[in-house]
């Protein structure tokens, strides 16, 4: 017992530098810490062939696995209710106490920050739990609907990342051959290029012109740099995949690459897909946070973690609430997630089935 | 192993001509320029300042320009900060980056190998359980929370460190920004070292060495830490792109005059010959620093051949 509780361990560290990476985090080809080719090959295997008997055997017994690591539940319930907060809290806060992350006071004494639980004559007062910022604005409003927008740039991003990086890493995993190694080696390339530096020249010099617009921008732009190691994680599934026999029979039977491609070798690769997607989040949400943060991500009046972080730092010495309230939410979020996500791929690592 | 870094060393001019270019390009393409950002000129001082720094040339001649000022590492003068070339802003915003880089890196490097080595060999201890709970926390901190946090708490509050001065490098204005960098690397690299570790100290040459006597501690020094920190040369590669990433943040926090600061305010200002030069520089050094990265591999790893 004791013995394969190390074993756990181990394999949740071998791939601890896979999780949470800063922005386009150069883990090492994370295709190999995933296990060695033919662990991966064998498993799916049995996973193809069991699923003719057992159904979602497979899904259901990482949800086991997952339920049973304290930590990582721990994580998923901080994020499930940070999400929740974010998402039917700014409309729960209007229709209680009226307030909203861009509604100012018409009453010219209220526009100044005013610390938590205090109302304008001092006292003890529930109107702003996290106090004012210096408009007067309610301070838990902007965290809740800041919160709206980094999950939104988070998880949109993370989409965009993935289907380039599937889609990129799929092709050339099955082609093989040259075109793989050209594909792989403009991936090479890229990995080594200071793109932050590009992309802050991006941004700071083609703003959009409306809100709506400098969001799908961000998307796009977080996206478009962080599909890298998606593509190479995809890339050694689908290696380890394409020589099986239920590829051979889809083409026997005259199956099109695209869809031999994207029917039969993506969703066999889906979990450690799924895993490095939940690790990119987090990556995802602290780079928009950085940006906004410079002022080159989210604009006023929409607001963001790192823009309602970058409000704060400015009044730091006078108002802290204004910085240590979105500051330590968006840690806490942070933190789950990458638990979370360390937990997801404990949960779904191929080596650990084979205990 | 020759041929490799050739190989290697001439990627670098397609790729640094395609990042230039592609800040170039953006430059050029974004509405407006340098002297719509200004407080309007007369069009005949407009007119003058464009023919003196040669942006009345037609785009050809620019683009020629900009990148023979590249082959001979001189990139013109600044538009924003009069008189001044770029060179001199860069040589003189570099070393503090440098410093504050440098000194966050090796205290990341003391710590986090430190603490990763100790927890690796104290598995499922409490000192493993809180280091890498402790380590999980410095990546989920992001940098423009914990500096504000740590000027608020020593800065402003306890008056122990200023919260924004440079002095050089050793002096009290550096502690706090250098904590501030180093927090995720401390983090990163005990993490890294901690299961670099554990597998090596798994292997059979560990057995081997314990085997024939040798005493614990030099096992672990002489033998596995040099297997184990593997992973920790692997991340210094790209460590050096997150270090400019967060000397960006760093250097804003704490009102540096570093090239990160530079490099931000020389985007939002439009300045041209410094938003090139410094991505130009920013962009070599990276490059060549991953190639002597992947150089050290084959010294460092026996098992690697090129």
């Amino acid at each position: 017992m004791d013995d394969e509780r190390n074993q756990q361990d181990q394999n949740a560290d071998d791939e601890g530098e896979l999780s949470s990476s800063p922005p386009g985090a150069l883990a090492d080809p994370p295709v190999i810490q995933l296990g060695p080719e033919f662990a991966v090959a064998e498993d799916v295997h049995a996973v193809v062939t069991g699923e003719l008997v057992a159904g979602t055997s497979l899904w259901r017994d990482a949800w086991r696995r997952l339920l049973r690591n304290k930590i990582a539940v721990f994580g998923m319930i901080v994020v499930i209710a940070i999400s929740l907060a974010s998402l039917i809290g700014p409309s729960a806060i209007k229709y209680a106490t009226g307030n909203t992350y861009d509604l100012i006071p018409r009453d010219s004494s209220l526009n100044k920050s005013f610390p938590p639980f205090r109302g304008p004559d001092g006292k003890f007062a529930w109107t702003h739990p996290m106090g004012t910022d210096i408009a007067g604005r309610d301070v838990l409003a902007r965290v809740l609907s800041g919160g709206q927008i980094s999950l939104m740039v988070a998880l949109i991003a993370t989409l965009v990342s993935l289907v380039i990086g599937v889609s990129y890493g799929a092709t050339a995993g099955y082609l093989g051959g040259r075109i793989d190694d050209l594909m792989m080696r403009i991936v090479d390339v890229l990995y080594s290029l200071p793109y932050v530096i590009i992309v802050i020249v991006l941004l700071a010099l083609l703003p959009a012109k409306t809100p709506t617009g400098q969001l799908t921008q961000l998307f796009f732009a977080l996206g478009a740099v962080s599909w890298l190691t998606m593509a190479r994680i995809v890339r050694g599934q689908v290696l380890s995949l394409k020589n099986q026999e239920f590829v051979l029979a889809a083409r026997a039977t005259g199956v099109s690459t695209p869809k031999i491609i994207f029917r039969h070798l993506v969703p066999n690769a889906l979990g450690p897909v799924i895993v490095y997607a939940t690790l990119t989040i987090p990556t995802v949400m602290l780079s928009e946070a950085f940006l906004s943060f410079l002022g080159l991500g989210v604009r006023p009046p929409r607001v963001s973690w790192g823009s309602l972080a970058a409000e704060g730092a400015t009044t730091l010495a006078i108002y802290p609430w204004q910085l240590i309230f979105p500051g330590l939410t968006m840690a806490l979020m942070l933190f789950s997630l990458n638990f979370l996500g360390d937990g997801l791929r404990d949960a779904l690592d191929p080596q650990m089935r084979k205990e | 192993m020759l041929r490799f870094i050739i190989r290697r060393v001439v990627i670098i001019i397609p790729m640094l001509f395609i990042i230039v270019s592609l800040t170039w390009a953006l430059i050029r393409l974004a509405p407006g320029n340098f002297y719509t950002a200004e407080k309007k000129l007369t069009p005949a001082v407009e007119q003058n300042l464009r023919e003196k720094y040669g942006l009345n040339q037609p785009w050809y001649v620019q683009y020629r320009r900009v990148l023979w000022n590249i082959a001979r590492f001189d990139f013109g003068n600044s538009l924003k900060y009069e008189g001044q070339s770029v060179n001199q802003i860069l040589w003189r915003a570099l070393p503090v980056s440098a410093v504050l880089g440098l000194t966050a890196y090796l205290m990341a490097l003391l710590i986090g190998i430190t603490t990763g080595t100790l927890a690796a060999l104290r598995q499922n201890s409490w000192i493993d359980y809180a280091s890498m709970t402790l380590a999980m926390l410095g990546i989920s901190i992001p940098n423009f929370v914990l500096g504000p946090l740590l000027i608020l708490i020593f800065g402003l509050t306890l008056f122990w460190l200023p919260p924004a001065l440079w002095q050089g490098f050793p002096s009290k204005s550096l502690v706090l920004p250098a904590v501030t960098l180093s927090a995720i690397y401390i983090a990163y690299i005990a993490r890294l070292t901690r299961s670099g570790m554990l597998e090596v100290m798994r292997s059979d040459y560990i057995r081997t060495a314990r085997a024939k006597g040798l005493s614990e501690r030099a096992v672990v020094v002489r033998h596995a830490l040099r297997g184990g920190l593997l992973p920790v040369v692997s991340f210094s590669g790209p460590a050096l792109a997150f270090l400019i990433t967060g000397t960006v943040v760093v250097e804003r926090v704490f009102s540096l005059p570093g090239l990160g600061n530079y490099f931000i305010n020389a985007c939002f200002n439009r300045d041209e010959p410094l938003i090139i030069g410094i991505v130009a520089f920013i962009a070599i050094a990276v490059l060549v620093f991953n190639l002597l990265v992947d150089i050290s591999y084959g010294f460092i790893d026996p098992r690697i051949r090129y």
